[in-house]
């Protein structure tokens, strides 16, 4: 295992160690790239994990202090969480549940293929999917993907059995269970799928991808990645010149240190990637790093999500197997007629009943509340994961809280667009319709969860004056500056963003190493 | 938490029910306990009134009321603010509830015989910090109890037993 010195300046800087960072690390380490990766959490393997869904949540999820605003439920019912990621090394690769879907095509231009929307600020990726098609494979490949490459799909689960009966006796028919990151084989060294549950608590078998236990530990094993845990970054340092020279960060024992480095590269997720940027302003950037546009912290997305959740009169068990377990994609096209632009992915979800408890309806009680959760045992659930407009309004912004290093925090400022209500309610309704198909007697329409998709804060734009970084996800102001995590996306898709944030950091670290080599940066 | 955890809190099984006094469902036994009627279980409170702790029980139950979840676990769940820094809170938050009580034509809330009318009590102090207090904590206090689960039929976690891969993952049996 590597081990730089604080003054070797030859180094990259990686903030961040999940899907952006963790897969970035790594793939640079392999290129022979030396890499100093700080991360803000500490270090769990799959024997650390926790199948109690409050214990693993103290365990993994991150608690440091964020406050929110706007009109979105979190900010009312979870106002201190507007999130559920993960703060470890691995990141919210440790938590995610597994799907690992491309974008579609049309999707990477949504300014052009959807028009103006009056309220959003859409524009088109400088990127498309021929572009993309060989780093999805790529992606695809390193993780596993299910239903890719040679790779069998996963054996449905009793959630999913009832969802895939209700959806095909709609009419639709792209169901199927999915394209998972989850082992339907031994695979890369790591186990099939056991069926165990918890997928959101870590995989105990390791048969879900997690950067965690394969790309870090690979990286680490090249000799070319120093991974510091509970390494906290304040700041990030700039010269004269105006190029970034390296870090500040908090370490373990709360000491504050300085890391040089040549490039760095922030892949903290939406919320802490901007506040980053925000809170290294300085006299030549006093509006912050990269932020010559005014978008860093803008834009923010989170999917337009909710779930569905219904009563059968005999038991599902739905908590049994894998907790995304399947998917309908025929709402996933884009057709106006719907009464939205974009589409949604409709996918299986199964809460314990404590989770459920908090989460099917937050704040409810009495008996409209409890007769449901007297069901438990009778219940099936699916998640809603569609595309969200992007919003100048909607972002992160530096809030007068502190965190524990007196450094301000991330205020999260969310309205939902008419777009995404019109979408949610279309999809509040398919899914009803689904498990009333198969003879569900009572639906939930379940309001969205603090998000786990967060994406756009710094996003990536042909223009300067339009986006944070270009399609390198290099920071338009500044040439040895990256953004490496879901911040740079330009818009959300109706997606699970991994296998796109991952696709791009393997790209990424391609230019990098090109660059590099070439001494450009 | 369970069986130890109960003990632990003082709550075991006892005969104090000579010298009880009705209050609702629950029985204060005027020394500092609460009693079910049947004596399958007691609660010791030190810092709080017995008559208190049974209010505390009673809107537990009416927040959350599952009719199959014995009143043990919702004691579990409100033990807690037998506690002097929960102490001005209970004070002020149970005169709150018997106030809106009164305010109803009640002579106070735990005396109401039905739970229609107990919620309309509540109802009317739900926007409040008190019950919101209550409410918000009784949903890791009383779900998040392990021993609750099989009520709901939830197995918790199947690691231990290598998942469900071999044991019901697919067994519906009914589409």
């Amino acid at each position: 295992m590597a081990n730089f010195d604080l003054n070797d300046d030859s180094v990259v800087v990686i903030i961040g160690t999940g899907a952006g960072g963790g897969v970035l690390a790594n793939e640079l380490a392999q290129k022979g790239v030396k890499v100093v990766a700080l991360e803000a959490g500490g270090r769990y393997l799959p024997e650390d994990y926790i199948n109690d869904e409050w214990e693993s949540f103290g365990q993994l999820a991150w608690l440091d202090a964020r406050t929110t605003s706007g009109d979105w439920r979190v900010a009312k019912d979870f106002s201190g969480l507007p999130a559920w990621i993960v703060k470890a090394v691995g990141g919210t690769t440790t938590h995610w549940a597994g799907a690992s879907i491309r974008f579609q095509d049309h999707e990477w231009k949504a300014l052009t293929n959807y028009g103006a929307v009056d309220g959003a600020n859409l524009l088109d990726w400088p990127i498309d999917g021929a572009e993309m098609a060989p780093w999805y494979e790529k992606a695809e490949t390193k993780l596993g993907v299910t239903r890719t490459g040679d790779r069998a799909g996963l054996p449905g689960n009793n959630n999913y059995k009832v969802f895939e009966k209700g959806a095909k006796a709609l009419g639709y028919k792209e169901v199927h269970t999915g394209r998972m990151a989850i082992n339907s084989k031994d695979y890369d060294g790591r186990m099939a799928c056991q069926q165990t549950g918890f997928c959101f608590q870590g995989c105990k078998w390791g048969a879900k991808w997690s950067a965690a236990y394969t790309d870090i530990p690979a990286g680490e094993a090249t000799g070319n990645l120093e991974v510091r845990e509970r390494a906290h970054v304040a700041r990030i340092l700039h010269n004269d010149a105006g190029k970034v020279t390296g870090v500040e960060y908090f370490d373990k024992d709360g000491n504050l240190q300085m890391q040089k480095a040549r490039i760095v590269c922030v892949a903290g997720n939406s919320f802490e990637s901007p506040r980053l940027l925000l809170n290294s302003a300085s006299s030549m950037f006093p509006n912050g790093l990269a932020n010559s546009s005014g978008m860093v912290g803008k834009n923010y997305m989170r999917h337009t999500t909710g779930s569905v959740y219904a009563i059968f009169d005999k038991p599902v068990r739905m908590w049994r197997g894998t907790t995304m377990a399947g998917i309908v994609q025929d709402e996933a096209r884009h057709d106006p007629s719907r009464g939205f632009v974009g589409g949604y992915e409709l996918e299986t979800l199964a809460l314990g009943l404590p989770f459920m408890a908090a989460f099917l309806n937050p704040g409810g009680w009495g008996r409209s509340f409890t007769t449901a959760l007297d069901h438990y045992e009778n219940m099936a659930g699916m998640w809603i994961v569609g595309e969200d407009m992007p919003q100048l309004g909607n972002g992160v912004t530096l809030s007068d809280t502190k965190d524990q290093h007196g450094l301000p925090v991330a205020n999260v400022n969310f309205n939902d667009h008419p777009n995404d209500i019109a979408m949610r309610n279309h999809a509040y309704k398919q899914g009803i319709a689904i498990y009333e198909a198969v003879g569900a007697t009572r639906a939930f329409p379940t309001p969205p969860y603090p998000s786990t998709h967060n994406l756009g804060t710094n996003r990536m734009s042909e223009k300067p004056q339009d986006g944070v970084v270009n399609k390198w996800g290099q920071s338009h102001d500044i040439a040895n500056l990256f953004v490496s995590d879901g911040s740079q996306f330009t818009t959300g898709a109706a997606e699970n963003p991994t296998l796109t944030i991952v696709a791009l950091a393997i790209r990424q670290a391609d230019h990098i190493a090109r660059e590099m080599s070439a001494n450009t940066i | 938490m369970g069986i130890e955890r109960l003990n632990k809190t003082g709550m075991t099984r006892r005969a104090l029910l000579g010298r009880a006094i009705a209050a609702g469902a629950l029985t204060v036994t005027g020394v500092g306990f609460v009693a079910a009627p049947n004596a399958a279980w007691a609660m010791e409170v030190t810092v709080i009134t017995p008559a208190q702790m049974a209010a505390l029980l009673q809107m537990a139950r009416d927040i959350y009321p599952h009719d199959q979840v014995p009143d043990k676990f919702y004691a579990v769940a409100v033990k807690g603010y037998d506690a002097e820094d929960k102490k001005a809170l209970v004070e002020a938050g149970i005169a709150e509830l018997d106030a809106a009580a009164k305010a109803q034509g009640h002579a106070d809330y735990v005396s109401i015989g039905w739970e229609e009318d107990r919620v309309k009590v509540l109802t009317a102090i739900a926007a409040g910090t008190f019950f919101n207090t209550v409410r918000a904590g009784l949903v890791t206090g009383l779900y998040n109890q392990k021993e609750v689960w099989p009520i709901f039929g939830y197995e918790g976690e199947s690691f231990s037993q290598g998942g469900y891969i071999d044991r019901g993952f697919d067994d519906i049996d009914w589409l």
